[in-house]
Order: C-alpha cells, then structure tokens, then sequence
C-alpha cells in the first residue's frame, strides 16, 4: 500500500521522466516522433514483403499470404516488449546511480518508469499491426481483446525479471553481460521465426517450462488462427509471473540500502 | 514540524575479501558473513529544534557528508535512527542529479517532480527558480555547457523554490562565486526568520559563525563536539594539527568563552601583552592610539624553527588581521632548551569601537598546521573606545582625508 502511495505521490515524476525519456530519443532529430512509426512500419513492411512475397514462407496448416508474416510479427514485436522491459531494466539502477546518490525519491518509480516509456513503444507499434491486420482483412475479430490479460501477465513477468537482473547487476557486473548472451539463446530458443510444429516432440514439450514461448504462442493464436490463448498453461504462467515479482519486490527491499552504498 | 533527531546514529561499508566474496555470502548463507564493516559513523546523538541552524564541520573524511546523505534520506543507517518531521530539501553535493543532455529548464522541472511538486506548481514556480538562478539564456541549454558554478545556481534555486521545514546544504555553495554566495545566504536567512531548520556542512567558518546557532565538530566518523560555533571552530581549528603527543585543552573564562589551547608544549607562551607608549598594560586603548604588543615565550625543548603569529579577531570571531614572523621575513632558528624569547609589535589600533581578543600561535614553517607547538585563542581580550576622533562605524579605522567641492 505504501508503495503504491509513494508512485501517486511521485506521478508528476513518472510521467515526466516518460515524456522526457520519449522525447530524448528524437531530441535532434527533424521529423521527431514520426520517427516512432517509421521504424516499426518499415519492420512491417520488410518482414511482408519478404517472407509472404519474394520467399513465400506459408505457415503449415494455415494458406494465407500474410499468415507467416503475422506469425513472425506477433512473435518479434512480443519479443521485442519483453527485452526492452528487461534490458532497460537490468540497468535502470546503474543508470540513475547519479540521482538515486544525490536525492531522497521511492526508488520503486524507476522499474515503473521502465514499464510505462516501454509500454508506450509497445503500444504504439502494436497499434500500427493491428491497423496493418484490419487493412489486410486479417483482424481476428473479439478474440484480439483476450490479448490484454496476456499483456498485463507479461509486464508483471517481464517486470519480475528485470528488478532482479537490475538489483543483481548493481552488485555483479557481470549479470548484465551474461544477460544478453541469454536473451539471445532465449530468442531462438522459443518459437518466433520457426512455428512449434517442426520441433521435434520431446523438446516440445520442453516448451512449458519456457514461459515467453507461453505468451508468444498466445499471440500467436489470437492473432494468426483467430483462437484464444491456451488459458491452462496461462493460468500456470500467470502464478510463476506473480510469484516472480513478489521475489523480485522483496529482493529490492532488503537490497535497496546495500545498493545505493554499491552505486 | 522541522525536528531532526539522530539517534546512536550508526554506518559501516562492507568490504569483501575478494571478488566472489558476496557472491559467496549470498548464495550459501550458512558458512556466514564474508566480509567486514568499516564503520564512518559510529555513535552519533544529537537533535536539532525546529528553526535551529547547525553547522557541521570536520576534516576531510570525518564522516559529514555520508551524516548529511542519512538524514536527507538518500543511503541507508546501519545502526541506530533519524527522525524528521517536516519536509527536507537538499543540497548534496554538486548539481542533484541533473541530466546533462536535457535543458535547463526540463531539469528544473525534473528536480522539481523529485521534490513531489506536480506539473501546474512547477509551471508557476519556473519564472521564479529562473529569475533567482540569474543564468539568462542557458536556462534552454543542455546542462552539460554549464560551468558548475551555473548548476549549482539552478541546483540551488530549485531546492529553495518552496520554504522547506528542513533545509540541508552540503558545501554546496562553495562552488558558487561571491555574488550568488550573498544571494543564497539571504535566502537561507530569510526561510530561518520563517522558520524553516537548517542543516550546513561548510568549511566557511564565517559562514558557521555567522549564520549557525550551533556546532558540531566530526572527527573519526564520531561527534567530537558540539557548542557555540566559535568555540568549536577553535576546537577543529587545533584539531587541524593533531599530531602525535598533542595536548587540545578548552577552558570556559569568566566571561562564558571558550579558550582553546593546543600543541605539543614544546613551546609555551609566558606573557602576552599589550602595552601603551609609556609601556604600562592596557586593556582599553583609544582608536589610533599607539600600542605594543609583547610576546614571551620559552622553548622547553631545542627547536630547529619557531615562527610566531598572532591574530586579531572581533567579536564575532572574524580575524581583522593577521601576520606571523614568517610572513615578515624573520623566523627564528635553532632555539636551546629553556631560551626565552620577547617579540615586540608595535602598531596603531586602527579599529572600531568595540571588544577584541588576540590568539597567538607558534609553530614551524607559516602554518600552524605543519607542526604546532602551542596555540592560543582569545590569549589576551582588549577594548577600544573612541576618544577625539570623529564617529564612525565598523570594526576598521580608515579616516579619510576629506575634500569637499561645489
């Protein structure tokens, strides 16, 4: 309770440093925010063009044109919330070292601060493919709405996972180098560019301990086979995410003061 | 509201053996703690009432900026608590985490919303941070082609946009040139006139003396002292030159001052001074009256060098002037054991109406710091009155000769 009063308190903070952070990364630039949808349309367009028109990639079981680029869509930009989220996060306390030093604020507001200025990327380029999948005649209709308890699920594991890599990393430098190489595996390892179909069926089943590949398969169904997602393998992930961030809290607090005299 | 109470304040550093120490420690728990604390704070009691002023002083490393960082919230106690009611602004060191690439202006209002203020306040509060500021047209610019003298201006005007209870400043000011110096320091009087409690860390005796109600001296991470800003000033001013078998000795005088005296004895003062034209003792002389000052001291031990000096301080302990042998060119060498030496200075007591003290010190090199063998405060107190000169104010005599044309 005390903190989610602390980030009221702090919300003209949060939305400040959102804005500012949003802002920062078209500062010098002449076209600005449009850069925002130039980037992920210019992704659109190259996975579309590639994998339905110049390799004709088809998805096994599903003839449509753009069903493979759907496929992978779902899955990168999925993907691509789940390590941003992480990524700034693992850092999120290196990189404030300088005002977590110098002044007395609810240190909870900077993975907040990571979720919210990573949600709005996310927002927006999952708003332009959801505007490609209603042009192309490819929107799954109300099914597309079960997606926001997958969303919601996915921050709060994402999240977990980044106040822990972010406190460990403050202390071990050495985790957020070992991260990335993770992250890498991680991204082959579950199925975004290659469907679950041609795994072979004993790693398939390895498959349930691997929760992103959980919630891509999610989007995955929603988005290409207009199918809701599998809600007992959620219901599983959604504990393990809960639980996740529970441990994630605790670690902080009883770390928070060791940390700021490590910074 | 604007209380600040420590409590057998505490806090130690960990420092492992090695690199895989902590990884050691936190991952198998039961072989025990693998490090050991080293503790820059230890013992620390004091309170501070609701407009009070307290300056803290101390040495480099004595433990007076991580006190600061603790109330101010920023790191952790290991041992022991603070209590403050009100609302703090501080000033820790240099530029409170600006970002260097956003402007001026978004750094305000990010410092503001870390303060707690919100979005429509900051936009009212902005003419005047930037006003107070005074840095013109870099107000838009990106922070880091500031000098750190304009961000401590910014730094400055944010944290006191808004009177808080509590006000800590870390050195903060020293960085700034004399003009924002004058400016700040009356801001901080004003918010103490309302109020408002103050923290200073400074190694400004004036502006200890000046504007703290109290004092308190660090020394090895412990409170050494706590008193009258001047008296403990004289106190770190000994301290400075804490060497080896030193002896620091304070005495409270007939009239409630604190004499401090300190050194190695290796020479002693016999008899300080002042005496008029006829050479008789004074203890109030006429302004612009001729005066001597005599010095006698012996060496109890041979010395290679003795250098004596000797100040003139106000009331408020400001020095009105100062000189010692080295800086007039004649130090002695190599005093015998049980010599005693006079000096004689003789000078006009160019000063203002009121009470001054005389501190006297030897020592070797021109510093009492170095290697000091006794030092004295307020060896000799004297009054001067005004007797056939025409009025004037202030603690110097400058009688001008004056022209008149129309």
């Amino acid at each position: 309770m005390n903190l989610l009063k602390a980030l009221w308190l702090y919300r003209g903070f949060i939305s400040g440093s959102v804005k500012r952070e949003f802002q920062a990364k078209y500062r010098n630039s002449l076209l600005g925010a449009t850069w925002t949808i130039l980037n992920p349309l210019a992704m659109i367009i190259v996975y579309t063009v590639i994998f339905s028109q110049v390799m004709r990639s088809r998805l096994p079981g599903v003839d449509t044109t753009f069903a493979y680029s759907i496929y992978l869509c779902a899955g990168v930009l999925t993907w691509g919330f789940f390590a941003e989220i992480v990524g700034r996060g693992q850092n999120v306390f290196l990189e404030h070292a300088n005002l977590i030093k110098k002044i007395s604020f609810p240190r909870i507001c900077l993975p907040v601060i990571v979720i919210l200025s990573a949600g709005l990327n996310f927002l927006i380029i999952f708003g332009l493919f959801t505007l490609f999948l209603a042009v192309s005649g490819n929107f799954p209709g109300w099914v597309y709405f079960t997606l926001f308890p997958v969303v919601a699920v996915q921050i709060l594991f994402s999240i977990g996972l980044a106040i822990i890599l972010g406190v460990l990393n403050v202390f071990f430098r050495d985790v957020g180098q070992l991260f990335g190489i993770v992250l890498q595996f991680w991204f082959w390892l579950t199925p975004i560019v290659y469907p679950l179909a041609i795994l072979p069926e004993k790693v398939k089943s390895l498959m349930a301990f691997n929760p992103m590949a959980t919630f891509v398969a999610a989007y995955q169904e929603v988005l290409v086979n207009g199918i809701m997602p599998n809600w007992h393998h959620f219901i599983w992930i959604a504990v393990v995410s809960l639980g996740l961030c529970i441990f994630a809290l605790r670690l902080f607090r009883k770390r928070a003061g060791e940390m700021v005299d490590e910074l | 509201m604007g209380t600040i109470r420590v409590d057998n304040l505490g806090k130690a550093y960990r420092v492992y053996g090695g690199r895989w120490s902590r990884l050691a420690e936190w991952t198998l728990p039961f072989l025990g703690p693998r490090h050991q604390l080293t503790w820059v704070l230890k013992d620390i009691d004091f309170t501070v009432h609701t407009g009070e002023a307290v300056g803290i002083i101390g040495i480099n490393g004595a433990g007076k900026s991580t006190l600061l960082k603790i109330i101010a919230g920023t790191i952790l106690a290991t041992s022991g608590s603070v209590t403050i009611s009100g609302r703090v602004a501080a000033l820790l060191e240099l530029g409170m985490g600006f970002h260097s690439d956003f402007t001026g202006r978004q750094n305000v209002f990010m410092a503001a919303q870390l303060l707690g203020l919100q979005g429509e306040a900051i936009g009212r509060l902005m003419p005047e941070i930037e006003a107070f500021a005074e840095i013109g047209d870099y107000i838009d610019q990106p922070v880091r082609v500031y000098s750190s003298g304009m961000q401590m201006r910014l730094a400055f005007s944010v944290a006191t946009a808004v009177r808080p209870d509590i006000l800590i400043v870390d050195e903060a000011l020293s960085v700034g040139d004399s003009y924002f110096q004058h400016k700040s320091f009356d801001r901080i009087r004003q918010f103490r006139e309302q109020g408002t409690t103050l923290l200073l860390v400074s190694h400004d005796k004036g502006a200890i003396q000046s504007i703290c109600d109290r004092a308190l001296l660090l020394n090895g991470g412990q409170l050494a002292m706590e008193g009258e800003p001047e008296a403990v000033m004289d106190y770190y001013n000994a301290l400075l030159a804490d060497r080896g078998n030193y002896r620091v000795q304070q005495e409270k005088q007939e009239d409630g001052k604190t004499q401090t005296v300190s050194g190695t004895g290796e020479a002693r003062f016999v008899d300080i001074a002042l005496l008029d034209e006829q050479g008789q003792r004074l203890e109030v002389a006429a302004v612009g009256q001729p005066v001597t000052l005599r010095i006698r001291f012996r060496a109890e031990a041979a010395l290679p060098e003795v250098v004596l000096g000797y100040q003139i301080k106000d009331r408020l302990g400001q020095i009105i002037f100062g000189t010692n042998t080295a800086y007039l060119d004649q130090p002695l060498y190599d005093l015998e054991a049980g010599e005693t030496v006079e000096y004689r200075f003789s000078f006009h007591a160019a000063l203002g109406e009121g009470t001054y003290a005389i501190s006297v010190a030897l020592h070797t090199s021109d510093t009492h710091v170095l290697h000091n063998y006794e030092w004295q405060d307020l060896a000799l107190l004297f009054t001067i009155i005004n007797q056939g000169q025409s009025r004037f104010v202030g603690s110097t005599w400058l009688p001008p000769v004056m022209e008149c044309f129309r």
